[in-house]
């Protein structure tokens, strides 16, 4: 498995004094993004930087200039793309329960509407899916999810809300997300979680790390098959 | 114990900022001026990394619950404690029940103000730093309000007033160049750096908008969402450049033109709105000299103060 992607589609590079820089060129998809989540846990590991953000496509190391090379860790960097493989990654997995519909997730109908779909096969198209955790930013503990399937494309909403309560779970064209705190947002909201994707007081605050394999478990299926326990 | 009679426009706890979280989308936070909050504590004998207030406008006033001491760096304010005026780079012994005002900046845009024994909020993954976005750190992760009390740290005996020259600003800002200088095309890579750009009213502690003749890439190129720094300048699809500083979000996807160097973060810090200033271009060699000129400074400021 080594050296299945050629040096020449990645760029190594510094970008101001502090950080050194990996970009692969090639499209995206999950065997770079395993490679990048395997360098990613490596370095850190190795404990030699500030911190170690990975991107879409792309890994940053911020260090410090007065102990570190910026040439050294680009070196580094180099050398783990050649050597690392990608099953070197073990891949968590996290199961995110989901209150579907009704006062959670009020544009779960618009969504249904849209894709051509029942608002029940919009869940269940949306839960059987599994999406992986390509790299969080934007808002502590907020995870870029890949994986949405296509059917479930819908675009944002045309007045976003001004306020999306924490835990909501949503669509904003081919991307899915959870809101980690309560927020303005555009997202078509179709569910929400009681899951905390981001707490100050876990040993690790951010529920969600990059490489993650995520699924969303629908809460109290039977009720929304619609067989009520009378 | 500091209580807040008038907080300004916006006064936060800060202290040299967060790191270690940037994976998880916890931006950096922190004094804008980090040198100018770095000095304030080291004159009251802190730790350079202690807590202290940044505020960027006043009418300011807190009241002093214990005795203690004060120093003020950074912008230069109209500040009185009780009656007595005071300067910018000094500090001052203070009284309990005694009340320090400021007014407004008479040059610059931040003032850093520090206590001797620090503001003793709790640490948030590793820093007392207010994220104003996210509404963690600092009190309350918030900006302060009328009537919050904040607490400070055990005290240590000082003896007599002191102070230190204050750095000048001067319009020149050095960069070294982004990742993506060379997509922009010939006139705009020319003019990143001829022309005097005028920092925008729509500038806050995430990053400060430039307005000038807008810059252009000559590929169009999509950038992947990336790592971003505070210091980064990059360019939106409108052409005018935003520089990050500390509050800003840890992944972008615009284009980089250029990076503007840690000793001269700063003067963004205390650059008014409107304020005109330039960019000039350096190199990595130029970038530490700055930072080695820097720790030179620090170095004979300490010597001053507590080497004798």
């Amino acid at each position: 498995m080594k050296n299945i992607l050629p040096q020449t589609s990645v760029d190594f590079y510094l970008s101001g004094e502090n950080a050194a820089v990996l970009y692969s060129r090639s499209p995206v998809d999950v065997d770079c993004q395993r490679r990048i989540w395997a360098i990613a846990q490596v370095i850190t590991n190795e404990a030699i930087c500030i911190d170690v953000v990975p991107g879409m496509n792309n890994l940053t190391l911020i260090f410090d200039p007065e102990l570190q090379q910026g040439e050294t860790l680009l070196a580094r960097l180099k050398t783990l793309w050649e050597l690392v493989e990608i099953e070197q990654f073990t891949p968590r997995e996290v199961q995110i329960p989901v209150h579907y519909g009704g006062e959670y997730g009020p544009d779960l109908a618009a969504v249904a509407v849209h894709t051509g779909m029942s608002e029940q096969a919009v869940i269940a198209a949306h839960s059987q899916a599994e999406y992986r955790v390509y790299f969080l930013g934007f808002q502590p503990g907020f995870a870029y999810l890949g994986g949405l399937p296509s059917t479930l494309t819908t675009p944002r909403r045309t007045e976003p809300r001004l306020e999306v309560p924490a835990g909501s779970v949503g669509i904003g064209g081919q991307q899915t997300g959870i809101y980690p705190v309560t927020s303005p947002g555009g997202w078509q909201i179709i569910g929400r979680t009681d899951m905390r994707l981001f707490d100050l007081h876990r040993r690790v605050p951010s529920l969600l790390q990059s490489g993650d394999i995520v699924r969303f478990v629908p809460v109290d299926a039977s009720e929304q098959n619609g067989d009520k326990h009378a | 114990m500091l209580e807040i009679l008038r907080a300004g426009i916006q006064t936060t706890v800060q202290d040299q900022g967060r790191s270690g979280f940037r994976h998880m989308g916890v931006a950096q936070a922190g004094a804008l001026d980090a040198p100018a909050m770095w000095l304030a504590n080291r004159l009251v004998n802190n730790a350079g990394t202690a807590a202290g207030l940044e505020v960027v406008a006043g009418p300011f006033e807190i009241r002093f619950m214990r005795d203690g001491w004060v120093a003020l760096c950074g912008a230069d304010f109209d500040a009185t404690l009780d009656e007595q005026a005071l300067v910018c780079g000094w500090r001052y012994p203070v009284k309990k029940g005694q009340k320090l005002r400021l007014r407004g900046p008479k040059s610059g845009t931040r003032v850093y103000l520090a206590f001797d024994g620090g503001i003793d909020v709790p640490v948030v993954m590793g820093s007392r730093s207010t994220d104003l976005k996210a509404g963690f750190g600092g009190h309350a992760g918030r900006a302060l309000k009328k009537g919050d009390r904040l607490p400070l740290g055990v005290t240590y005996p000082l003896k007599n007033k002191l102070g230190t020259p204050q750095r000048q600003w001067t319009p020149e800002v050095r960069v070294l160049r982004g990742p993506e200088f060379d997509q922009f095309d010939e006139a705009s890579r020319q003019s990143f750096f001829k022309q005097v750009w005028t920092v925008s009213p729509q500038s806050n502690r995430m990053g400060y908008r430039l307005q000038g003749t807008a810059l252009h890439k000559s590929e169009s190129a999509d950038l992947l969402s990336h790592g971003v720094l505070p210091g980064v300048v990059q360019v939106p699809p409108n052409g005018q450049p935003i520089v990050l500083l500390a509050d800003a979000q840890t992944t972008g996807g615009y284009p980089r033109i250029a990076v503007v160097i840690a000793a001269d973060l700063w003067k963004l810090a205390q650059a008014p709105l409107g304020r005109q200033f330039c960019f000039v271009e350096t190199d990595l060699e130029g970038a530490k000299a700055a930072r080695k000129q820097w720790q030179n400074e620090l170095y004979r400021f300490e010597w001053s103060l507590y080497g004798k």
